[in-house]
């Protein structure tokens, strides 16, 4: 076996995008399994069977309930070494990441991240990367074996084959640092609020606006113009506006007709939530703000003086 | 309570940056900076010196000898003293190499707290906290947007694909964390005067005892075979506000029959 995915889970199904990195890794490399790490997650592995998997790996107990990292760090590396792994593929996450960047460091092994495809070339595994804001794309290999590579979120779709996995136990043996770090609260969902992915339009504001009181004029132009107004995660996690309207790699995916950012700086995770939006316009202070790199339309300025003005334009144009 | 911050020397963010075509590596002779996210890493280090009376904060780098410049804001900000390892053996390292010189660097110092920044800018890796925390046998916590840090533990809350967790890690940690966690200050003028005097000790590999074949090329595990340009998403217009920004938005969505 040549290919281990780790399959992180969230109550009893495997996330979306472990699924179809599963999926892709089982189209170039028919050996490829798949490993859980959990605490009752036995049942989460016949899911891994219809999506590629040939044989999946479940590490079942206690210790491993709580979705830290460093404990699945512990359980990779070993299984890695026990079965000889060549390449172990992640779906970035804010775990898997973290899972990640510790198996590098225990292997001695290569890490390739933001990978939004993978292909083999005369015989070699190799990984397309966007870098500086997605303005290229670097064909990206490994000198050593194992090859570990983060998948960015969002590329590859599940593809359900129908097939059965073989699942083999594994025991849990933990270094001592690893149990240190806790999970006091888990998931924990922040207040409700609108629902942002049904909007044709969406308004967004980011830190630029300078205080949470200022969404109000992006609220204006939004109901002028008939959409919803939505958020970065700078500002949700500042309290200033609620979890669910936020758009990026841990928020919502997004594809409205129209996009308009006020105060967003257009950073990679931001991006991955909102980039299939049909029309971008952004309105932001500092002309090398990335967003202006992938918007239909840029304004380079205060959004305190053209959301207003916006507003007025919209509401003349309708009465 | 001693901290140490890893800040990195990035180019500016903008249309100017590039990787060298020739060496695969990033263009680093431009405009440069500390990278933005540090300077959260930076201001919670000050923070939480401030509120324990007492305690130190040391800036930890890998790069160019020429970053001191930029590390030197975090000088101004109010850290103590710098540490930047240089060497011509660390250029190109990737992630396990400049784990390694960091994690080398790092215990040499045996600091009660590890912080990190979100992501550096030009490689918007967001993950060598986990690498260097694997490394220095600590637990990690990573993109926190709250944090206390008492009775010898730090409690963090960082946001998931799923919701808000809260972690709890008794000292030494190591922490990144998130853009959202401080608004960071701005070095005063006699902070900035004050920064070329403070401690900036430049160390070879050879210094932190990190053998030459563990970093740079030689220590890296992952190779750039080519580079392209992305697909086009067709033409972007950028234009400065002379006062007529919301007019040419209008504008711009009535020809799109988007109004
Ligand atoms: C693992 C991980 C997951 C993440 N997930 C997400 C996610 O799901 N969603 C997300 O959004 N981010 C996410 N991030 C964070 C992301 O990297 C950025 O930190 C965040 O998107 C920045 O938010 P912002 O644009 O509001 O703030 P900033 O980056 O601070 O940008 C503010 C912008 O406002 C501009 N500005 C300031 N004042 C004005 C003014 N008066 N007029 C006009 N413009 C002004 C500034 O020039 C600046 O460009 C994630 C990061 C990591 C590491
Ligand atoms: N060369 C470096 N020297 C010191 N710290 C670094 C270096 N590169 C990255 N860092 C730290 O690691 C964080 C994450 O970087 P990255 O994983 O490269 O996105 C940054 O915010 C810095 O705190």
């Amino acid at each position: 076996m040549s290919t281990l995915v780790f399959l992180e889970h969230h109550g009893s199904s495997i996330q979306r995008g472990a699924l179809g990195v599963l999926g892709k890794a089982a189209q170039l490399d028919p050996d490829t399994a798949g490993v859980i790490i959990g605490a009752g997650v036995r049942d989460v592995a016949t899911e891994a069977g219809r999506f590629g998997a040939k044989k999946v790996f479940v590490a079942d107990d206690a210790a491993l309930e709580a979705p830290l990292p460093q404990p699945r760090v512990d359980v990779i590396s070993r299984l890695v070494q026990d079965q000889g792994f060549g390449t172990v593929l992640f779906a970035a996450s804010v775990l898997a990441s973290d899972v990640a960047g510790g198996v590098a460091a225990r292997l001695g092994a290569g890490l390739n991240w933001d990978l939004n495809d993978l292909e083999v070339q005369d015989g070699a595994l190799v990984g397309k990367r966007s870098a500086l804001g997605d303005t290229v794309i670097a064909d990206v290999g490994w000198t050593a074996e194992p090859r570990l590579g983060l998948v960015r979120a969002g590329s590859f779709d599940p593809a359900e084959s129908g097939g059965e996995a073989a699942v083999e136990e594994i025991s849990a043996a933990l270094e001592d640092f690893s149990s240190k770090a806790e999970m006091v609260e888990q998931a924990h969902e922040e207040q409700s609020g609108p629902s942002i992915e049904e909007a044709d339009i969406l308004v967004t504001g980011g830190r630029g606006l300078g205080a949470p009181e200022n969404f109000s004029i992006l609220e204006e132009l939004a109901a002028a113009l008939g959409g919803a107004v939505a958020s970065t995660r700078a500002v949700v996690d500042s309290g200033w506006y609620p979890y669910p309207t936020q758009v990026g790699q841990t928020g919502k995916v997004v594809s409205p007709k129209l996009y308009i950012g006020a105060g967003v700086s257009g950073a990679i995770q931001h991006k991955v939530g909102m980039q299939t939006s049909q029309t971008i316009v952004a309105i932001n202070k500092d002309p090398n703000a990335p967003i202006f790199e992938f918007s239909d339309l840029g304004i380079v300025g205060d959004l305190n003086d053209i959301v207003p003005k916006l507003t007025e334009l919209v509401k003349e144009r309708k009465s | 309570m001693k901290i140490a911050v890893c800040v990195k020397e990035v180019p500016d963010p903008g249309p100017n940056r590039r990787i060298d075509p020739g060496t695969k590596r990033m263009d680093r002779s431009g405009d440069r900076s500390l990278n933005q996210y540090d300077l959260h890493a930076v201001e919670q280090a000050l923070r939480l010196k401030e509120a324990a009376g007492d305690g130190e904060v040391v800036l930890i780098s890998m790069g160019a000898s020429r970053a001191l410049d930029s590390i030197r804001k975090g000088l101004g900000m109010g850290a103590d003293r710098a540490v930047l390892v240089s060497d011509e053996a660390a250029a190109g390292s990737d992630l396990v190499a400049t784990t390694a010189v960091l994690a080398a660097a790092l215990e040499a110092e045996s600091p009660d707290l590890v912080l990190f920044g979100q992501q550096a800018t030009d490689g918007d890796g967001a993950v060598l906290w986990a690498a260097v925390a694997d490394k220095l046998r600590m637990p990690v916590v990573s993109q926190i947007s709250e944090l206390e840090v008492a009775d010898g533990h730090a409690t963090a809350k960082r946001q998931t694909e799923f919701g808000y967790d809260k972690i709890r890690a008794p000292l030494p940690a190591v922490l990144a964390v998130a853009d959202s966690l401080n608004e960071p200050r701005y070095p005063s003028l006699k902070g900035i005067m004050g920064a070329k005097k403070k401690p900036q000790d430049v160390k070879s590999l050879a210094d932190v005892g990190v053998d030459p074949g563990s970093a740079g090329e030689a220590g890296s595990r992952t190779t750039v075979i080519a580079l392209s340009p992305p697909p086009s998403r067709g033409e972007t217009i950028k234009i400065e506000d002379d006062g007529s920004g919301a007019q040419k938005i209008i504008d711009f969505l009535m020809e799109r029959k988007l109004v």
